[in-house]
């Protein structure tokens, strides 16, 4: 199923002694109760979503918010994995970059908006 | 039998008209009593101890004295204005029926039922016995001759002739705990029952054996046999018609008293009216706390404020149904400040019997500290002042006297217990080792109707007012009234729903659980 409210975002990740970091945190996962997430409209997705985002980190540079489901990372599916497959994907020690797919409510809201107009 | 249903249904007419006669007896009740005066617990510095028998501890208090004249009570009296110059009132027909049943009517049928029941008894107990010895004395020499078998049927019938008596007497044979309005069906019927059948016994017997002087022996026997097993079965039946069947609980009753509104609860089975009003009537003794006319005086007194607030006078004299409407529209208009009145008046009350019962603790606490109880060996060392329970309760009464009258003056519980009454209390509890707190227990709250004295329970009489026959059995919202002089219960019946109870398997090992897990990682 392909959303057609996504948006697609490139963050470069930085190092920061031994370790890249993106600069935001995944919440969610097929392990996890999705009840308690607090960004998902449906109380029964267990996708990840991005619960905070850093300030000034790469992910804000590269236009990620808070709230965002991630979809896929680098191609792969993260809308059925579990909370440690998705932290693992994000981390991988050879990629300096990774492309994210992201869909947004507010994107979502502001494309109807506009469709009705 | 049918003299006795005559009996009770001119009683069932009466009965509703007994309501008229009891302001008549009410107010020949309080003239006997003379208001007396108490001084000696009056004076601040001393008790003085006065042992007159049985007499309310306190006197008597100003609410009972100024029993208000009932305006109303010209009205009930109304004469039958008839075409005879010797016309008497309703008042003295209810008055004069009432009497006649008090001493004789009521014993008459009771005792009448019983006879009946007894003689019938003993005649169907004689029956076998007759039908076996009957043929041996009329024309023994015909009869052939039976041996073993005979005397094996002796056997059996003796032993279940003394199997039926022991059950009747298990049974039957009971003291009669009430005096219902009517014939108890089931019993009626049995009786009915029993006598046809032995009835159509000696018929037969008589027509087919004694006419014909039948030689058969055995057969005789085995007829005098056969009647007793059927009255074993019928014994049977009794127990199931007048036992068993009303075990099993159907309907819920919820009993309320009239004057406050204290309310309980019970479970019966199949009954008929009456004998459901007789458990109920069983159950309020032990588990109404006593009728208390003096609690009530404050909602009556506020009651009279209300209708003495306002005056119609009538200036056109026609409309008078407006009149009234026009004065309770008027009354719930104008401002009242009597729930300030309630409100502040029962805190203070509240108060005050907490303050008096903080005091009543204590002293009754000191009091039993005064008195030790003496063991056996101690008992020969000190001859001198050794006190029987009695002497003990009188020695250590005084000072908690006070402390405990006005305690009840203030709970207004003095009528229920004199002086008499709490030094018996008192050297039964000394006796049985009861702490103050148990010796308390009696006064601190007001227990069921059963544990005060006989003529303070005002609620002997009982009338029984219901629009079903009393002799039908209880159904889903019947509702019947007991009536008594000074309140009356009202019961309604409601019957248990039918349950549907479905079952559901859980395989033990089905028990699993996981974490609820909520992480969040930063990447």
């Amino acid at each position: 199923i392909s959303f057609p409210f996504q948006q697609r975002i490139e963050i470069h990740k930085l190092r920061q002694g031994d370790n890249l970091i993106l600069g935001f945190s995944i919440g969610g996962g097929i392990d996890q109760d999705p009840t308690q997430n607090p960004f998902s409209e449906d109380k029964t997705d267990k996708g990840i979503y991005v619960t905070r985002v850093t300030e000034g980190g790469p992910a804000e540079v590269a236009g990620l918010q808070i709230g965002d489901k991630i979809m896929q990372v680098n191609g792969w599916d993260m809308t059925m994995v579990t909370h440690d497959q998705a932290r693992k994907r994000l981390t991988k020690r050879n990629e300096e970059v990774v492309r994210l797919l992201v869909t947004r409510q507010s994107l979502q809201k502001a494309v109807q908006q506009s469709m009705m107009s | 039998m049918s003299t006795a249903m005559d009996t009770e249904s001119t009683y069932s007419g009466y009965s509703h008209y007994s309501g008229h006669s009891k302001k008549a007896h009410r107010q020949g009740r309080d003239r006997h009593k003379s208001p007396r005066s108490k001084d000696g617990s009056r004076s601040e510095k001393s008790v003085t101890i006065q042992t007159p028998p049985a007499e309310p501890l306190l006197g008597n208090d100003a609410s009972r004295a100024e029993e208000a004249q009932d305006d109303n009570w010209g009205e009930t009296t109304t004469a039958i204005t008839g075409t005879s110059e010797h016309s008497i009132s309703q008042e003295d027909i209810a008055r004069i029926s009432k009497d006649l049943e008090d001493s004789v009517g009521l014993d008459c049928k009771r005792y009448l039922g019983l006879t009946v029941a007894a003689v019938l008894g003993l005649l169907v107990f004689l029956t076998p016995i007759a039908f076996i010895l009957l043929p041996q004395i009329l024309w023994r020499d015909d009869l052939e001759p039976c041996g073993t078998v005979c005397e094996g049927l002796f056997i059996s019938v003796a032993f279940k002739l003394l199997i039926l008596l022991i059950g009747t007497w298990a049974l039957f044979f009971r003291q009669p705990k009430a005096d219902l309005p009517r014939v108890f069906v089931f019993r009626a019927l049995l009786l009915v029952l029993i006598f046809l059948f032995v009835f159509s016994y000696w018929l037969f017997y008589g027509v087919r054996i004694l006419d014909s002087k039948d030689t058969n022996y055995q057969g005789i026997v085995q007829y005098a046999v056969s009647l007793v097993d059927a009255l074993l079965f019928i014994h049977y039946l009794a127990i199931v018609l007048l036992e068993l069947r009303q075990l099993q609980p159907m309907f819920t009753v919820k009993v309320v008293r009239s004057t406050d509104g204290e309310s309980r609860y019970y479970s019966l089975g199949h009954l008929s009216i009456q004998r459901a009003a007789l458990v109920v009537l069983e159950n309020y003794y032990r588990d109404f706390t006593v009728y208390n006319p003096a609690l009530l005086t404050a909602s009556k007194s506020r009651a009279a404020k209300h209708m003495a607030g306002l005056k119609v006078y009538n200036v056109d004299g026609n409309n008078a149904s407006g009149q009234s409407r026009a004065m309770i529209a008027a009354a719930a208009r104008r401002r009242d400040s009597s729930h300030n009145e309630l409100y502040y008046e029962e805190a203070d009350h509240e108060r005050r019997v907490r303050k008096r019962r903080a005091r009543l603790v204590v002293a009754v606490e000191e009091a039993f500290t005064h008195i030790k109880r003496l063991q056996a060996e101690e008992q020969q060392k000190a001859p001198g002042e050794m006190m029987d329970p009695r002497e003990a309760a009188q020695a250590i009464f005084p000072s908690m006297a006070r402390a405990l009258q006005k305690y009840l003056r203030t709970t207004r519980q003095q009528q229920y217990h004199s002086m008499e009454s709490i030094l018996q209390h008192l050297s039964f509890c000394i006796t049985n080792n009861m702490t103050p707190k148990a010796f308390l227990e009696r006064y601190l709250n007001p227990g069921p109707t059963l544990q005060y004295d006989r003529d303070r329970w005002f609620s002997k009489q009982w009338t029984l007012v219901s629009e079903e026959a009393v002799t039908s059995g209880l159904q889903d919202g019947i509702v019947f009234v007991l009536k008594c002089l000074d309140f009356s219960l009202v019961v309604n019946v409601k019957k248990i729903p039918f349950i549907k109870l479905s079952e559901e398997f859980i395989d033990p090992k089905s028990h699993k659980f996981v974490l609820r897990l909520q992480s969040e990682t930063s990447v």
